[in-house]
């Protein structure tokens, strides 16, 4: 009996690695993106096997952005890395695994598609929130996550802090705005896919600050009889980049598969996927196309305000950075 | 004795030596301005203390369940006997994740309670009740097999001899459970400090209101300060083996005294 079950077993071993993919891809990518990657993956495979005829099955790893880099400094063998930020992809190059000019080897500082922060409110908007503003209004529950945990997160403190320095230009006044701001926040989730989860189905709060792409998913999971989104006056421009692990892919032989990988997102059909999974496309073709679909707000970019993400990441959110004086306080 | 010392350095004292190591990183001042920082001894006073409430509300609540589940007969009982190592066997993501359904201001039994003006998810209180949930099973476990070995007749005997059931409780039974009765609460209290996964997602996880040391560990391991985070887990290392060896040393004075008897 039990040699029959070996021999059952061994079969299926067998005809699983005869099945196998030709080349096997890791990406390491944060949380949002599971749905965009689903999407793309599977672009990707059919248009890799026309191209080459080899078969690619990609695998995927999600998880907060940190945590994400910090698993491929650890040893995660990921081909690529498509990370909520810069930052965290720089932590990667610092440690040696890939150049540090990575970010000048792709097109649009190697962001294939962008987003930005909004807000997603209950249905009716019942505290009637337009713009930033209205966040620090008495009374008004405010759910984002942990900065210090969430790549996302700092994309909503980054965007509040903008928004407050365009208004009255000082920094004073923009650290005030970003302190009062998380004095309406009840709850600080690890992940923007946690916060997602406290604001639609625990009820709380009532404006969730979310990517874009975000708040459109929520839209489409629960309906537009629950939620809206408000797009505020002014917002942050998301450029969630993409790298190939160099020490990774030329130990694993996988460089060309993994190159590739990353140029198709600059395709028109790859830039679609981006699209209809409600990222901004940055192909010019479609950011027409899809004008309609994204609300207008104005966008600026972190390097115009911020220096960059480096210089962001130190004073705002390094140990003893601006954020952690918020919470000392 | 050897293969127990090997196994031992193997599997714990090789890696904690390792967490030693990494916090030999800082300078002593450096490592004493982490540790005492207000974040960081609000962190602590939120597990620590937390973790102490829960224990002592599972020795509690977990005797009375153990006297219940030994001392009386009852239809279900064993259905109940077995519910109570679901916390063990329980992934802790789901029970944290079921527990802030339940407790949120939406929830079954959150809704009620908001109305009353209690709030559950997102408050201490909710790290609490997650941190009692996960350490109920120690008590019971741990002083189950002592009550039942505790024959009935000693009792009895105390009553023909005049006892009142209160003292017969406080004076008979209590000294010879205690022993287990702490390992139960060390146990539970041990489990709860170290809770991550069913308290993160009822915790709200505010800086100095509701942030649990295990969080702030992971916090500074996401901006790359392992230096740091090893720091913060080497005094609850420290602590958290200082409780545990305060509680070893009353089991043997329990042990001494009841034998003196």
């Amino acid at each position: 009996m039990l040699r029959r079950i070996l021999t059952v077993l061994a079969g299926l071993i067998w005809a699983g690695s005869a099945y196998a993919a030709d080349v096997s891809l890791l990406n390491v990518s944060y949380d949002p993106t599971r749905e965009l990657y689903v999407d793309f993956n599977r672009a990707f495979a059919a248009h890799y096997q026309k191209e080459t005829g080899k078969s690619v099955e990609i695998r995927q790893s999600h998880g907060g952005s940190g945590k994400q880099a910090r698993s491929v400094i650890d040893g995660l063998q990921a081909d690529v890395v498509t990370l909520a930020l810069a930052y965290d992809i720089d932590a990667v190059a610092d440690h040696g695994l890939l150049a540090k000019d990575w970010q000048a080897r792709l097109p649009e500082n190697s962001s294939p598609y962008t987003s930005t922060i909004v807000f997603l409110v209950r249905t009716g908007n019942p505290k009637g929130i337009k713009d930033w503003d209205d966040l620090v209004r008495p009374g008004v529950n405010v759910i984002t996550p942990n900065p210090k945990t969430s790549g996302g997160a700092r994309w909503n403190y980054l965007a509040a802090w903008g928004y407050a320095l365009k208004k009255w230009g000082g920094e004073d006044k923009a650290r005030q705005f970003v302190a009062d701001i998380y004095s309406h926040v009840p709850v600080l989730d690890t992940g923007a896919r946690g916060s997602t989860v406290t604001f639609v189905e625990r009820g709380v709060g009532d404006v969730l600050l979310a990517w874009e792409n975000e708040a459109f998913l929520a839209l489409k999971e629960f309906g537009k009889d629950k939620f809206e989104i408000v797009a505020p006056s002014i917002s942050i421009l998301a450029e969630p980049p993409v790298a190939v692990v160099d020490k990774v892919v030329d130990k694993k032989g996988t460089r060309a598969a993994a190159e590739a990988y990353l140029k198709y997102w600059y395709t028109e059909e790859a830039q679609d996927i981006a699209a209809r999974n409600y990222y901004r496309p940055t192909n010019p073709g479609l950011i027409k196309k899809y004008a309609d679909a994204f609300p207008k707000v104005e966008l600026f970019r972190i390097d115009e305000v911020f220096g960059g993400w480096t210089k962001a990441q130190k004073v705002h959110f390094s140990e003893g950075g601006i954020f952690d004086q918020i919470y000392k306080d | 004795m050897g293969l127990t010392l090997t196994w031992l350095s193997i599997i714990v004292l090789i890696p904690l030596a390792g967490l030693f190591l990494k916090s030999f990183e800082l300078n002593f001042a450096q490592f004493v301005d982490i540790i005492t920082s207000r974040r960081t001894l609000n962190a602590l006073k939120i597990s620590f203390g937390l973790a102490f409430l829960a224990a002592l509300v599972n020795l509690v609540m977990g005797s009375i369940i153990v006297w219940a589940l030994v001392r009386y007969r009852f239809p279900g009982r064993r259905i109940f006997d077995a519910i109570v190592d679901v916390p063990f066997a329980l992934p802790t993501a789901v029970a944290g994740i079921a527990l802030t359904t339940l407790f949120a201001q939406n929830g079954w039994l959150g809704a009620p309670l908001a109305e009353l003006g209690i709030n559950v998810s997102y408050t201490p209180l909710g790290i609490f009740l997650a941190m009692v949930f996960i350490g109920i099973p120690f008590v019971v476990r741990t002083v189950q097999p002592v009550l039942i070995d505790l024959d009935p007749e000693i009792e009895e005997a105390a009553a023909s001899l005049g006892a009142s059931r209160w003292q017969t409780v406080w004076r008979v039974v209590l000294p010879s459970l205690f022993p287990a009765l702490l390992t139960g609460f060390a146990l539970a209290f041990a489990r709860a400090v170290g809770e991550y996964g069913s308290v993160i997602f009822i915790a709200g996880n505010l800086p100095n209101v509701s942030e649990i040391a295990p969080l702030l560990i992971v916090i500074r391991l996401s901006e790359f300060r392992y230096a740091d985070a090893t720091a913060i887990a080497v005094v609850m290392l420290l602590v958290s083996f200082l409780v545990i060896f305060v509680i070893n040393r009353l089991q043997r004075w329990a042990r001494a005294q009841e034998q003196a008897y």
